[in-house]
């Protein structure tokens, strides 16, 4: 799982930045990494610019990230810090959001597992 | 018009039919199956799964014990896993008078060889730390279980095929009666079968079939409510349900949870059409809540219901015809037919073939609706939406 | 719902659709209820592209874009708009809401229900396209529109649409690097569809224009593509491999946008009463309507969710249902306007036949599959493990049996990627037409719903 910086030349990211938005910028972690990004951006737009993929598929244990971008083939869910999913593409990043690939430890759930 | 003839003739190829026929043909008897779409097609496929012996029905208990026993065997018999878990089921009392249900029951299941045990909060809370703390006492049964009913007609039907049971499907029968010594049956799509025994397995239409014979019973439909989450990391092994069925969860291996909740709501037997109302759903994901906190926030990604016939006294039909030699009842398992199909199965081949089983079934005479019923109306109120029951 | 203001008039989707039907309804005195997924109105078409990229694209400068956009912007305080809430299901004269996937606690009941649901990528897995860097054509055109991103540095736009025309002269516009297009339909195809197409003939214009525009700036265009592939390198998009007629390539590419046209949203309609029935031209199930978008009683549908047509006709179309639904109301509409406007829509669907037929749903391609490919990305199960299934059934062949024993289809995207592709595949293998095996039942929610917060307190 990498996690780069925002240099734009270098990013093991998937997307790329044609142009940057005009607003401030918001700093949020993604598995305990720092990383940069600009209000108004989706996570997807937030974590797949800088890493190469937000989730490691259940069943097939293949990295994903996103497919759809619009909200239809549910396969950009991660984990919000406070133990809620949301879709990587249909939610705003804020700053301070601690997200995560893997489930937080809920009761009963045995170990930490992947979304 | 096609002419056939066989030995016994099976109306319904459902879980009912599907093993009658499976141990009458292990027996050596010719056997033929009509199905007026594909086996398993209707409640058999869709039903929750939940192979429950706690909280029968005391005399439905012999069956029940000995359905477990061959569910236990059905990887070996059906050639393939229909996902058979013996998970044991939990039923959490919140109230003092659910406490005193499960307590009595506890005691008078006894007699019939059943052991459940009956758990005080904090063994609750340290066996299965994920249950809200407003759970009081429950009662854990260690031999119930759950399956994949969506695969257990398919499989058999693979076993009936290498046993030479003939399966007409896309068959609806509009009419039997006797012939002789034996019965004649006709078909909309133009079969005429004529067999020397009739099994009335008709699921939610079996009503019909008994009416055919002089036999009317108050049987009515429903649909039961049930909805699956997406796949979350295994962290509950058990069913749980509440006392009073208001809730029921499971998860599978795979890791959707499977929810289902009483009352039922309406089916129509005749479009062939049952869906989980929406209002439902509403009241159904918040009781999840209440009972499991740590499922918020998981998604609910499905609902269903099915057709299922019910009796007023809620339990099912079983036995000979009461008007008819030569004619077996076994239909309106009144929500709870599941667990017990493999059983049933078993008990029918041997009152069919031997004219006796070990495993008594007369409280589920077709006749008993002769003598006046008392019907628990408060009961059927907690099971049914208002406007259901029709008796 | 308050009858003071009328009857009750619940429209979903705020697409061009939506967003004419409810121009017609406030025209006509009426408050309806505007009910959208999106955080922005527009539907897909007609995206409003997030003013804070600074991005300016041609599309947005069109005339039918900024006049779509007016409208609603006039609307808006005159209409109930709920945006970020998806409707789960219908039942019982009744619309279940979620906002942002929190369900809301009763149902909103309506008197008449307009459907504009749109619609979203019909996908032709192909081997590799669970690979990272592998989007549908409509998501790489959200991503740009919405966040300002290309997919990749080196983008393949695959498949057979109009969209993969538009969406590469997007990226060139925007200023993506190597954009290149790789059509499974073959020119010639094109060709002999043009004069149907050329039934709205602004339709051909843009298209010929958009073509001429992508070689102008150097865009390498393969037509005739079969066989396509994708390769990785750590789970991550590395190139395509292909055949061209009868050569085969490979390219070099860090992502891939799929898309074969459109498949609509149809499981609201479905839900609140209407009938399907199986559309030869676009290779699905469409709802049964009468000339003006009447689907059941007190229903009424619209846009790319009834039919295929595209963002003009969907106005069109919305502008009809609106008016059928004031018809019915008992409100006296202007006849002569109705028919204008059923005129011009029919005159885009002919056009949308048109490109149906010189962008084809690949259906000879699924039989060549290979087993091991992923057909349900959500429950990882493989072609061959439907096809087995597939040949395997006795009498009723239907897609939801083979759903049931594969569990292809049962995963959280409720068989929106799969379940045209898992038909065709199973069609294929039992050698029967692919309407044959029916579609997908929906069943409600018609998308993810949370389970809520406990409502009972801690002891």
């Amino acid at each position: 799982m990498e996690h780069g910086t925002d240099k734009m030349g270098t990013s093991p990211g998937q997307l790329h930045r044609l142009c940057r938005r005009r607003t401030p910028d918001v700093t949020f972690s993604f598995d305990g990494v720092a990383m940069h990004a600009q209000e108004g951006d989706s996570l997807l737009c937030a974590i797949t610019t800088l890493a190469s993929h937000l989730r490691v598929h259940e069943f097939d244990g293949r990295p994903r990230a996103g497919f759809c971008g619009m909200g239809v083939c549910q396969d950009c869910w991660v984990w919000i810090e406070g133990g809620h999913r949301v879709r990587a593409c249909t939610t705003q990043v804020r700053e301070g959001l601690r997200v995560t690939t893997r489930g937080p430890l809920l009761p009963g759930m045995g170990a930490e597992t992947s979304a | 018009m096609t002419s056939r003839r066989t030995e016994i003739a099976i109306i319904g190829g459902g879980a009912m039919g599907a093993w009658t026929a499976f141990h009458l043909a292990r027996r050596g008897a010719r056997v033929m199956i009509v199905e007026r779409s594909f086996p398993g097609a209707q409640a058999s496929g869709v039903n929750y799964g939940s192979m429950r012996i706690q909280g029968r029905f005391l005399p439905q208990l012999p069956l029940s014990l000995r359905a477990q026993r061959i569910w236990e065997e059905s990887e070996r018999l059906l050639g393939t896993d229909v996902e058979f878990r013996r998970t044991g089921h939990l039923h959490v009392a919140v109230d003092a008078a659910q406490q005193a249900k499960i307590e009595r029951y506890a005691a008078d299941a006894l007699a019939y060889g059943l052991g459940v045990e009956i758990l005080a909060p904090a063994a609750i809370r340290r066996r299965w730390p994920w249950i809200a703390p407003h759970a009081i006492a429950a009662s854990w049964s260690a031999i119930d279980g759950a399956v994949n009913p969506r695969l257990v007609v398919p499989a058999l039907a693979a076993r009936l095929a290498a046993l030479d049971v003939a399966v007409l499907q896309g068959r609806r029968v509009t009419g039997a009666e006797r012939l002789g010594a034996g019965f004649r049956l006709e078909t909309a799509e133009g079969d005429v079968i004529e067999a020397d025994m009739l099994v009335n397995t008709g699921g939610a239409w079996g009503a019909d079939v008994a009416a055919w014979f002089a036999e009317p019973v108050p049987m009515f439909v429903a649909g039961p409510s049930e909805m699956v989450t997406e796949p979350l990391p295994y962290f509950m092994q058990p069913t749980l349900q509440i006392v009073d069925g208001s809730i029921v969860i499971r998860q599978v291996e795979r890791g959707n949870v499977i929810i289902a909740g009483h009352p039922r709501g309406p089916a129509d037997a005749l479009k062939m059409r049952a869906r989980m109302p929406g209002a439902k759903t509403l009241t159904n994901l918040q009781r999840v809540a209440d009972i499991i906190p740590c499922l918020s926030g998981a998604s609910i990604i499905r609902s269903w219901s099915g057709i299922e016939g019910y009796m007023p006294d809620m339990i099912p039909i079983i036995g000979p015809s009461a008007t008819t030699p030569g004619l077996w009842h076994a239909f309106a398992f009144s929500g709870h037919g599941m667990q017990l199909c493999p059983g049933l199965g078993a008990v029918l081949s041997e009152l069919i073939l031997d004219g006796r089983s070990e495993t008594p079934v007369g409280a589920f005479a077709i006749d008993r609706f002769r003598q006046t019923q008392t019907v628990d109306e408060d009961y059927l109120r907690q099971e049914f939406d208002a406007g259901v029951v029709k008796a | 719902m308050s009858h003071m203001d009328g009857p009750g008039i619940v429209i979903v989707g705020a697409g061009p659709a939506g967003i004419g039907a409810a121009d017609v309804l406030v025209r006509a005195g009426l408050r309806p209820v505007l009910i959208d997924e999106g955080r922005r109105p527009g539907g897909q078409g007609y995206r409003k592209s997030d003013p804070t990229l600074g991005l300016s694209l041609g599309y947005a400068r069109a005339a039918n874009y900024k006049r779509i956009h007016a409208v609603f912007t006039a609307l808006e305080t005159q209409i109930d708009y709920r945006p970020e809430t998806l409707v789960w299901s219908v039942d019982g004269r009744a619309a279940y809401l979620a906002e942002r996937g929190a369900v809301v606690d009763a149902g909103l009941s309506y008197d008449r229900l307009i459907l504009a649901t749109g619609a979203t990528d019909k996908i032709a897995p192909v081997p590799g396209w669970t690979l990272t860097g592998v989007y549908t054509l409509g998501g790489a055109q959200v991503i740009l529109k919405d966040q300002g991103c290309s997919i990749g540095r080196k983008v393949v736009f695959y498949g057979s649409s109009p969209l993969l025309y538009l969406a590469a002269a997007q990226y060139i516009e925007a200023g993506a690097g190597k954009v290149t297009i790789l059509d499974t339909t073959p020119f010639a195809r094109k060709a002999a569809a043009s004069l149907k197409i050329a039934r709205a003939p602004s339709v051909l214009c843009n298209g010929v224009a958009l073509l001429a525009g992508l070689k102008a700036r150097g865009v390498t265009i393969v037509s005739g593509v079969s066989g396509l592939r994708i390769d990785g390198e750590d789970g991550r998009v590395a190139g395509v491999s292909f055949q061209a007629g009868r050569r085969p390539m490979r390219l070099d590419c860090d992502a891939v946008a799929i898309g074969h046209g459109l498949r609509a949203e149809t499981q609201l309609a479905e839900l609140a009463g209407a009938e399907l029935a199986y559309d030869a031209t676009f290779d699905q199930w469409l709802p049964r309507t009468d000339a003006d978008g009447r689907a059941a009683d007190g229903l009424y549908l619209a846009g790319d969710g009834a039919r295929i047509g595209g963002a003009a006709a969907a106005e069109l179309a919305g502008r009809v249902a609106a008016m059928a639904c004031l018809a019915d109301l008992g409100r006296s509409i202007d006849k002569a306007e109705l028919i204008r406007l059923r005129t011009r829509r029919d005159a885009y669907h002919a056009s949308q036949e048109g490109l149906a037929q010189a962008f084809a749903w690949p259906r000879h391609a699924f039989a060549d599959l290979p087993d091991e490919t992923v057909l349900c990305r959500c429950e990882n199960v493989t072609a061959g493990a439907v096809r087995a299934v597939a040949r395997s059934l006795e009498g009723v062949s239907d897609i939801n049996r083979v759903k049931a024993l594969t569990r292809c289809g049962m995963g959280r995207c409720q068989a929106r990627m799969c379940g045209l592709a898992a038909v065709e595949v199973a069609a294929a293998a039992r050698q029967e037409a692919a309407e044959a095996l029916t579609y997908y039942r929906p069943q409600p929610p018609v998308k993810p719903i949370f389970i809520p917060e406990p409502a009972l307190s801690e002891v």
